[in-house]
């Protein structure tokens, strides 16, 4: 599904104060995983994110997702990646003001070319998914965080994506509410088998994840099964199970 | 896409409408002077050009004008009002007299139809019986004078009501007759009484002449910008016609004329025809130190206004161009604004998979929104300005589809010209960048 290898990204190429931010991973993820990257500040795992979400480009190694060698696109291709096989969810959200709850979940099929019928169409079914189909005619400011954040992640589905890419999603909402996310995140990676990577600095949200990937100074340091994420499973989602070992085996460090 | 485009950018202008009123401003002036001067420069010269023609488009005007040593070319306005710029005044010897107009006569033979000449009697004296009066100009006219539509700045469309205009034969016996004006007629004969025969009193400042009313005319309506006719309030003083000799009794100078109209053969062509009759009195008149015979025709005449007008248009439009630059500057600066703002919101569309241009277009409809809007508030403003100026004249209101198209056309392309720039900003965003934003 997804796979990284040898990625490398600096900053300031050739000057005095060259960066290496990320020095040399090698990460693979399969379909219907879930996933957490975690990290400090300035681990490198926002860049990964950006590589990953193809919002960049590194500066050495190759990146495979669903597929497709993305890291040397070039800017118009990489918009097409994160339009058709990436579903975004962002701290802060980042609903388009001024615009109804459904049409910012239908927005990306408008990029995608698809009719207006069949957006709303789709949009207001994925509303009901995060059981937001009352509120579709809601501004965002209308909406409180965590409903906006439910909006944003039925928004993220809506290009029926290989990977639903979640930088810090709880970070702005209170610990209540971010469970709440964090349990629609669950039920997409359960019910829809959707691939679920959270990043995130709280090692406590990756606790719910089922594997933990965490990096210090732009390296892996460590990549488990997370040990929350298995008595989740055992708690009665058992159908995740037998994709686990050999996942967690295949990466590198 | 397009549609929906529209759709956000309506959004987003009524969601700021102050600030989108501000931006506008600078298009809505400049639009608004466009078409207001357009409205009122079309309006003033077809009523002009009506007018004038209709005081006699075959009238060739000849008339002495002080030559100006520093200019071999002579204001055709100098005919129109002083007759000398430096005081002084000519003498008979100047003038043009019976012997030219003769000469003349014989020299163009059928390309004249006819010579108007007219002289003023008394301006401003009354015509009295009893208590009754009215306040007349009395001229003395010979039978030309009428064919040429009482000469070039004479009483415009007079029209004979009843019974007849001054002949030959009233000249010959310096007939004591008049052809009178309906509101003199109005005013003296109150009890209806058929004023043809009939006699009044002109009381000049030291006699008084008793007439036979031969004629009564009326003056054909006109609208209020050029007022040829006499002024309608109800004592203004009408023109009182008597034959030109008649008038011309007792005057010294009897045979000399300071201007004369002469009136085109329908086959010559006016222009033409003014050109030769220069030429004729320009041999007259070339050994006359101060004065010389200046011929001019209503077209010249129209001609020189329409020049007139459009250099005040030109001047008018220079404005509202300067103002329609500023509106676009304005327009600009709030795109680029409004980029700013909404660098996350740009940032997040990429991020979703627009591309370069699904942004650039955005905002370029955007801008093109808000100075169609501008162009239209304009156009209406223009609209009623023209208007009200129009009945201010008293002139028809004309608008052109042209100019109203072509006015909104003008304002999408100054909101597309000056919202590429911020589009292209916007467009060149660094998605990575423009999430982070604060």
């Amino acid at each position: 599904m997804l796979e990284l290898t040898n990625i490398v990204k600096k900053y300031f190429i050739g000057e005095p104060n060259e960066l290496t931010v990320l020095k040399g991973l090698n990460i693979k993820i399969a379909e219907g995983e879930f996933v957490a990257i975690v990290g400090q500040s300035g681990s490198g795992k926002s860049t990964l994110m950006n590589i990953m979400g193809a919002l960049d480009r590194p500066t050495e190694g190759d990146y495979t997702l669903a597929g497709v060698e993305v890291a040397k696109m070039k800017d118009g291709q990489l918009s097409e990646i994160r339009n058709q096989k990436i579903g975004f969810v962002f701290q802060t959200f980042n609903l388009i003001p001024r615009t109804t709850a459904l049409s910012n979940v239908a927005l990306p099929l408008f990029y995608m070319g698809v009719s207006k019928r069949k957006r709303y169409k789709k949009a207001k079914e994925l509303l009901k998914l995060v059981e937001m189909d009352d509120r579709m005619d809601h501004m965002p400011n209308e909406l409180s965080g965590g409903q906006k954040q439910r909006v944003a992640i039925a928004r993220s589905l809506i290009n029926d994506p290989a990977i639903i890419l979640a930088d810090e999603p709880t970070g702005a909402l209170d610990s209540k509410t971010g469970d709440l996310v964090m349990d629609i995140f669950t039920k997409i990676n359960r019910q829809q088998k959707k691939t679920v990577i959270i990043i995130t600095h709280n090692p406590e949200l990756a606790q719910q994840t089922d594997r933990i990937i965490t990096l210090s100074d732009g390296q892996i340091i460590s990549d488990t099964p997370s040990p929350g994420g298995q008595s989740r499973e055992n708690a009665g989602e058992a159908s995740m199970h037998a994709s686990r070992p050999d996942t967690a085996a295949e990466v590198c460090v | 896409m397009i549609l929906e485009n529209i759709g956000l950018a309506l959004q987003s202008l009524v969601a700021n409408k102050m600030r989108a009123l501000l931006t506008m401003l600078g298009i809505i002036i400049g639009i608004m002077s466009i078409i207001a001067i357009m409205i009122i420069g079309d309006a003033l010269s077809a009523t002009v050009s009506d007018e004038l023609a209709m005081l006699g488009a075959d009238n060739i005007m000849v008339g002495i004008t002080e030559r100006d040593p520093d200019n071999d070319e002579q204001d055709e306005f100098a005919l129109m009002g002083s007759w000398s710029i430096t005081g002084r005044r000519p003498t008979p010897e100047d003038l043009i007299s019976d012997q030219m107009i003769e000469d003349m006569r014989h020299y163009f033979g059928e390309d004249i139809l006819g010579i108007a000449l007219s002289r003023t009697l008394a301006n401003s004296v009354q015509v009295r019986d009893l208590e009754l009066y009215a306040n007349v100009h009395a001229i003395g006219a010979n039978p030309d004078y009428f064919a040429s539509g009482g000469g070039m700045m004479g009483m415009g469309n007079m029209i004979l009501t009843d019974g007849r205009l001054i002949d030959n034969e009233d000249l010959a016996q310096n007939a004591m007759v008049a052809v009178v004006s309906d509101s003199l007629v109005a005013r003296m004969f109150p009890d209806y009484v058929d004023p043809i025969g009939q006699q009044v009193r002109l009381f000049l400042h030291n006699s008084i002449e008793i007439y036979t009313i031969i004629g009564v005319y009326t003056i054909a309506q006109q609208s209020g910008f050029v007022q040829v006719g006499p002024p309608g309030h109800d004592n203004a003083p009408t023109n009182l016609y008597i034959p030109l000799t008649t008038a011309s009794h007792g005057i010294l100078h009897r045979d000399r004329w300071q201007s004369i109209t002469i009136v085109a053969a329908p086959h010559r062509n006016v222009h033409d025809l003014t050109d030769e009759i220069q030429a004729f009195f320009d041999i007259l008149y070339e050994n006359n130190e101060f004065w010389r015979a200046s011929s001019m025709n209503m077209a010249s005449l129209l001609d020189t206004i329409a020049v007139m007008m459009s250099s005040i248009s030109l001047a008018i439009a220079f404005i509202a161009g300067i103002s329609l630059l500023v509106g676009g500057i304005g327009v600009m600066n709030i795109m680029l604004v409004s980029v700013t703002e909404r660098t996350r919101e740009i940032g997040t569309r990429k991020a979703l998979g627009a591309k370069n241009y699904h942004i650039r277009f955005q905002f370029v409809i955007e801008s093109l929104i808000v100075a169609l809007c501008g162009g239209i508030i304009g156009m209406i403003l223009g609209v009623v300005i023209g208007g009200l100026a129009a009945n201010l004249f008293g002139v028809p209101l004309v608008i052109s589809p042209g100019v109203i198209v072509g006015s909104m056309l003008f304002s999408m392309a100054i909101g597309v010209f000056f919202g590429i720039y911020p589009a292209n900003r916007a467009a060149k965003l660094d998605p990575i960048e423009a999430l982070r934003y604060e």
